[in-house]
């Protein structure tokens, strides 16, 4: 294969700009994500999840370890996940989620919404979409 | 921002991007599928727990259904393992030498993840 010349420019030159930051903002909410996601089934085994789980319960508990979630389940006590503690892991979860995927849903909407104008809109509607499903999914979680 | 496609819905099925560009669609589709389910999810959390509405509570029960539980799972699973591969490659930017044995990597650990959970969800789903 021939070798081309890289045509990006130096990292230096590059600077930094809000949809480089974003984007690095995607990788680096996943990651995190991960983390959540693997510490909120840890929480869940530890707080009492360990016996007769189905896929459901762990999705339930993996995606969000909140006590409405463990009302349809098999166990018995839901008061270890009424702590500020697991609420407030709950909410980290919810925050990072929400921005990552309407951030994702803009990248989408920008292959198909070319114009300048549109795209603009477009960014206007997904603020407020963060802001409500955030404030919406924080107050669902904070007093369920 | 003056850009313009000249490709079709036809034209475009017809592209043949082989495995880079399935997981590229599959990673879109399973997007966009989480952003729907977690968005209506929250609405539907939120109404019943305030107004204890009829229909939020039966938004919520249709999750229980196996067929939704797989899909939910195929799309949080694939995302998740897709996204680990992107992020891999772009935080080491030499690994993208190795994209193609990425992607074959890639199924070779969501196949059996999705198996297995196939197989849990259709022993112990209710309906």
């Amino acid at each position: 294969m021939e070798k081309t010349k890289a045509k990006s420019l130096p990292l230096s030159k590059r600077g930094l700009n809000f949809e480089m930051l974003m984007w690095i903002f995607t990788r680096l909410s996943a990651l995190a994500m991960y983390a959540l996601i693997l510490f909120a089934i840890l929480g869940a085994l530890v707080m009492g999840a360990r016996y007769q789980m189905n896929m459901a319960d762990i999705m339930r508990w993996g995606f969000m370890p909140n006590s409405p979630h463990v009302v349809n389940t098999d166990v018995p006590d839901i008061a270890p996940w009424m702590t500020p503690f697991w609420k407030l892991t709950a909410i980290a979860l919810l925050l990072v989620a929400v921005a990552h995927g309407i951030h994702g849903l803009v990248v989408v909407a920008d292959d198909y919404i070319v114009s300048h104008r549109g795209r603009q809109i477009v960014r206007v509607i997904s603020i407020l979409l963060v802001l409500l499903f955030f404030l919406t999914g924080a107050y669902v979680i904070w007093t369920a | 921002m003056a850009l313009k496609r000249q490709v079709g819905l036809k034209q475009g099925l017809r592209y043949k991007g082989g495995g880079p560009m399935l997981v590229w669609v599959l990673h879109r589709i399973s997007g966009i599928g989480i952003a729907l389910f977690v968005g209506l999810h929250i609405l539907a959390s939120l109404t019943s727990q305030l107004y204890g509405w009829e229909i939020a509570k039966s938004i919520n029960i249709l999750y229980e259904s196996s067929v939704f539980q797989m899909v939910v799972f195929f799309c949080a699973l694939f995302h998740a393992i897709n996204g680990l591969r992107i992020t891999i490659l772009d935080l080491w930017p030499k690994l993208i030498e190795h994209q193609r044995e990425a992607i074959w990597v890639e199924w070779a650990v969501f196949i059996p993840l999705f198996s297995l959970a196939v197989v849990v969800i259709v022993t112990t789903a209710g309906g």
